[in-house]
């Protein structure tokens, strides 16, 4: 009899742990439910927070676990976001149309209520028509299977390609990139029948809840955001942790040898590519409406690139080290943009942090890749003693992982 | 009131005066000019100044023959005419002294007097009869002995002209000296000719002989030919019409509710119209005896709708039936303004064949535009190419030393104000201070990455953030202008289709300038060769005693001052901001990896394939840049299918993999 899962990985259960406990902190002490000692406007950055976590798991996974750098995985978390604003944003303009018109003598068709909400919806980008991606705003259970849906088809066919080509490395970096690029292009324009570069907004709003203050909805998020979180987490360390994680690693390390033993290294990658999209895609669909307000400018490459950013300061190649770098470095971030660090008067000049933040996050990133290649996650491996035999050179981190540098250059 | 009488007054001694002449000449008082004469006569005309009714007394002085006529017309035109109140006549003033007006004769030209401001009357014409002037006088200019005022007349012609001044304008030609002149108002002439002359014949062969020509003049001139309108006919079309084509309702061009709303059967009833007939004819819960509740069904409504008709409270709506009878019986016809068929054929032919000329044109400035496109990639993504293609190392970073370049010319700029010599100065300065951000960069980070790509990749990702926001602190998030010098700021005009500005010209010989250069340092010098042997293997170049190092370091530097360079160059079209380098990132990536790595032509070609797609993809679709780029990008995704390591691929050992 083989140990349990959860007996293997221990780590597992002390993430999940602290993971509930946080919950239940936040929970006691939010303006809802507790104290009100955690405002719902920071029990929304929490929120947010995260789910910004779930979407570095999934980075880690496909970065740290089978070595494909994808710049793209900010745009499936940003599609995701789309798929379930649209409907919320249907319904809740369907609402107010519905509430305007009622107050008219005679009751409007339903072919009425939809113009209005069209002209509602799509005044601002000179439209009154519905495009065809709307087709499904009004239920629910569509859009919820679009979240997945969307960026997973958009993932396989665009992994399919990429893969089969044996597009490796860097070039593969740059390809996502230019897809991520593409999207936002695309979406930014007014006929996308996305709102151009307006975006979807009032999110926050839930439709039929009006009265229910933001108090309680942005616990609800919350609680929903940690559920994800912990299912997405255990979901991704159940992957690595089986011989499907082997032979991900073994992708990792070296991809021909992989391919010689047998495996379809194109089949692994794609399998990997359009899950952890799809993950993404959840995440982007609790994140949005915490955040109230979806544009193209969120889909950017570069947001893409800080996902890169935090899951490497984390730690790739260990799950927790994406969510330890995920919340530290977006808290911090929201802490110095956030204008609540105070100046540093230097005499000759007065350091403001809402100017100065990037370029230290900037130089700290370039530190951390020379000089931390485990990222924050490995200062665990001081405490647990998990120690790496003396090699040659310093670490190569997970492209070549199995290597060190001096055996490389051998 | 003071007008009137003044006027009243001069008829009076005009009057006078002729009846003082007893015998049978009816000439006036030989004291007066000619001109001053046709001015008299006229002279009720011209104080009332009304634009309705001044075209007589124009015409009456520009038909006089006398010598004087241009010179009144142009005085009038610049209101400088005056009329003296004290005996009605008109002079040219000037007003040389305190409220003192010297005033010229119009016959003689010559100074007949002073005249206190009180005694004058100044005639002041409106623009639209300034326009009528205009037009008089051109007749008189075009043969005037100054150049500068003949190439005014026939500006003028060129913007408003009238059957009237086409003999005119005919008769001015021969007599024409100046070879140039001559030639616009033969132009002139012709497109005139095109659209006043009265005989049909003559039309038709101008509009055969300017037919191809790609002037916008002769577009504008026969596009109001072949205008039409789309008229309705109930009893077919008459003979006397010069029909295009016939219509059949349903189509795009005639959508069927616009053709039915051309008859005159009964006006259609929309939605929202029913709504509100009905809401306003609600009594007591219903409409037409339909509970207002059930009206949310739009078939409910129409009932309610037809019953109110019934009652004669509305208007009947027309039935599906009776549009198509309506429609049926009607004819659809698009009619030409222009009552010639002859004219309107030879115009249309003219028009296919200036549309196939300027098509053929069009192709023509797309490829200058795609070559000027690309030669801006090539100048972006070269550096990108060496340190990739050489060292195998993304620079995120490479886009923020082509914004160091560009923030290094507006600096110079500041220092330097004059722009040819700012320019020259900062082409070298940029090279310089990229060059030597390139070096440091190497030696401090890149360095030590050698065997780690990605992360090389994400570490110059956070030099780019950083070196991006430090530009947002140092010059502000604002666009800086980068002005480029004046023998930069033309453009380069083939004909009215095809032009192209001279900096992009410039940028083009500079990307030359750069393909030379490289191809010299990799060909022809010590470093190209130890580069090269650095490319293809490291270790055995080590072992040949090449430092892998030092090249490495010198060829990141060269590539980041090729940036540098290219910088200066996309700042003297595009504004300086701190964003510049990323708008050019990408495209610079897709170049390098299209045109695939360490090949100097491919990456021409890559820039070349780019530049020539974005601007066909433009082309295509010209209102929308955004798209553009996007199937721009599916495009490369789907190249990269079938040429994974791009246009020109390394072969055999030195591919590394």
């Amino acid at each position: 009899m083989q140990r349990s899962f959860l007996m293997k990985n221990p780590s597992i259960m002390v993430f999940l742990a602290v993971l509930a406990l946080f919950t239940i902190v936040v929970t006691i002490g939010s303006e809802a439910f507790g104290a009100g000692f955690v405002s719902t406007s920071f029990v929304k950055t929490l929120g947010k927070t995260l789910c910004l976590a779930l979407v570095a798991v999934a980075m880690d996974l496909v970065w740290g676990y089978a070595g494909i750098l994808s710049l793209g995985h900010f745009a499936f978390f940003g599609l995701g976001g789309y798929m379930i604003g649209m409907w919320l944003m249907y319904e809740r303009t369907k609402e107010i149309v519905a509430a305007s018109m009622a107050e008219a003598p005679i009751p409007p068709t339903p072919q009425e209520i939809v113009d209005g909400i069209g002209t509602q919806i799509f005044g601002v980008v000179g439209s009154a028509e519905f495009p065809v991606i709307w087709a499904f705003a009004d239920s629910l259970f569509l859009q919820l299977v679009l979240v997945v849906a969307v960026p997973g088809l958009l993932a396989l066919i665009f992994g399919w390609l990429a893969f089969r080509s044996r597009v490796t490395g860097v070039y593969l970096s740059i390809l996502t990139q230019a897809m991520t690029l593409a999207l936002s292009l695309y979406l930014f324009q007014n006929d996308s029948g996305l709102r151009g570069n307006n975006g979807l907004s009032g999110l926050q709003n839930l439709p039929g809840l009006d009265d229910i203050s933001q108090d309680f909805v942005s616990m609800w998020f919350f609680w929903g955001s940690a559920l994800a979180l912990a299912l997405g987490y255990v979901f991704a360390a159940w992957i690595v942790s089986g011989k499907f994680g082997s032979v991900l690693r073994g992708i990792r390390d070296n991809e021909a040898r992989v391919r010689f033993l047998g495996y379809s290294v194109e089949g692994y990658k794609l399998f990997l590519f359009t899950v952890t999209a799809m993950i993404a895609g959840v995440a982007g669909a609790l994140y949005y409406p915490q955040a109230g307000i979806i544009n193209p400018a969120e889909i950017a490459p570069i947001a893409s690139i800080y996902l890169a950013v935090w899951v490497a300061i984390g730690g790739r190649g260990r799950l927790y080290g994406a969510v330890i770098g995920a919340v530290f470095v977006s808290l911090v971030s929201t802490f110095f943009t956030g204008g609540q660090a105070p100046d540093i008067d230097l005499g000759f000049y007065r350091i403001q942090w809402v100017d100065w933040w990037t370029i230290l996050l900037g130089l700290s990133f370039v530190l951390v890749t020379l000089f931390a290649p485990q990222g924050m996650g490995g200062l665990f491996d001081l405490i647990t003693g998990r120690r790496h035999p003396e090699r040659h050179g310093a670490d190569l981190g997970p492209d070549k992982g199995s290597l060190q540098e001096e055996e490389a250059e051998r | 009131m003071k007008r009137a009488l003044i006027i009243a007054l001069a008829t009076l001694c005009l009057g006078t005066q002729l009846l003082a002449q007893d015998t049978a000449d009816p000439a006036p008082d030989t004291d007066l000019g000619p001109m001053q004469q046709v001015l008299q006569e006229n002279a009720e005309l011209i104080v009332e100044s009304s634009r309705r009714t001044i075209g007589p007394a124009i015409d009456a002085v520009a038909n006089s023959e006398l010598e004087a006529a241009s010179f009144v017309l142009e005085t009038w035109a610049a209101r400088e005419m005056y009329q003296r109140t004290s005996d009605g006549l008109f002079f040219a003033a000037e007003e040389t002294g305190d409220d003192i007006f010297t005033l010229t004769d119009f016959d003689s030209g010559d100074v007949v007097g002073e005249s206190p401001d009180d005694d004058l009357e100044q005639i002041k014409p409106n623009s639209g009869i300034r326009g009528l002037i205009g037009t008089a006088l051109v007749s008189f200019q075009l043969n005037d002995p100054d150049p500068e005022k003949r190439e005014d007349a026939i500006s003028s012609l060129e913007r408003r002209a009238n059957a009237d001044l086409l003999a005119p304008l005919r008769a001015s030609i021969e007599p024409e000296t100046d070879p140039a002149l001559r030639a616009r108002k033969i132009r002139t002439e012709r497109l005139l000719t095109i659209a006043y002359d009265p005989d049909e014949a003559a039309r038709i062969a101008a509009i055969e002989e300017m037919s191809g020509d790609l002037g916008v003049d002769v577009r504008a001139t026969l596009n109001p030919l072949v205008a039409t309108t789309i008229r309705a006919y109930p009893d077919g079309v008459p003979d006397d019409v010069n029909v295009a084509y016939t219509l059949r309702p349903g189509s795009d061009e005639l959508p069927r509710m616009d053709a039915y709303a051309m008859t005159d059967g009964p006006a259609i009833v929309s939605p929202d119209d029913i709504r509100a007939a009905l809401q306003a004819n609600i009594d007591g819960g219903s409409v037409g005896g339909i509970p207002v509740a059930q009206l949310s069904d739009p078939a409910r409504r129409e009932a309610a709708y037809a019953a109110l008709a019934e009652a004669g409270t509305v208007p009947p709506r027309p039935t599906e039936a009776d549009i198509d009878a309506a429609l049926d019986a009607t004819t659809f016809a698009a009619i030409y303004a222009e009552p010639s068929a002859a004219v309107t054929a030879a115009a249309e032919d003219a028009l296919s064949a200036i549309d196939t000329n300027v098509g053929f044109n069009q192709m023509l400035d797309l490829g200058l535009d795609a070559l000027s496109l690309a030669s801006i990639y090539f100048l972006a993504a070269i550096g990108l190419a060496i340190t990739f293609g050489v060292m195998g190392v993304i620079n995120m970073a490479h886009g923020e030393f082509i914004m160091m370049g560009a923030y290094t010319g507006y600096v110079v700029q500041q220092v330097i104000p004059n722009h040819t010599t700012s320019i020259i100065v900062a082409i070298p300065l940029a090279f310089a201070v990229t060059f030597a951000a390139g070096v440091a960069l190497e030696r401090l980070v890149i360095r030590w990455l050698y065997n780690r790509p990605l992360e090389t990749l994400l570490a110059t990702f956070g030099i780019s953030i950083a070196l991006q926001q430090l530009a947002k602190n140092i010059f502000g998030t604002q666009a800086r202008p980068l002005t480029s010098p004046d023998w930069l700021g033309g453009a380069v005009v083939l004909n009215d289709v095809v032009s192209i500005s001279t900096v992009r010209i410039a940028i083009f010989v500079l990307a030359l300038i750069f393909l030379g250069v490289f191809l010299f340092i990799m060909k022809r010098t010590r470093l190209g060769l130890e580069t090269r042997a650095v490319t293809q293997n490291p270790g055995m170049a080590g072992a040949m005693g090449i430092n892998p190092g030092r090249v490495n370091m010198l060829t990141f530097g060269l590539g980041s001052g090729i940036a540098g360079i290219a910088g200066v160059a996309i700042g003297l079209y595009a504004q300086v901001t701190s964003e510049i380098g990323q708008a050019y990132i990408v495209q610079s990536f897709m170049t390098v990896v299209v045109g695939g790595v360490g090949n100097i032509w491919g990456t021409l070609l890559g820039a070349g394939l780019i530049g020539t797609l974005h601007k066909g993809i433009e082309w295509f679709n010209p209102s929308n840049t955004l798209a553009a780029q996007t199937y721009m990008i599916i495009f490369i995704i789907i190249f990269i299918q079938f040429r994974p390591r791009g246009i020109i691929a390394l072969k055999g050992r030195a591919a590394g993999d």
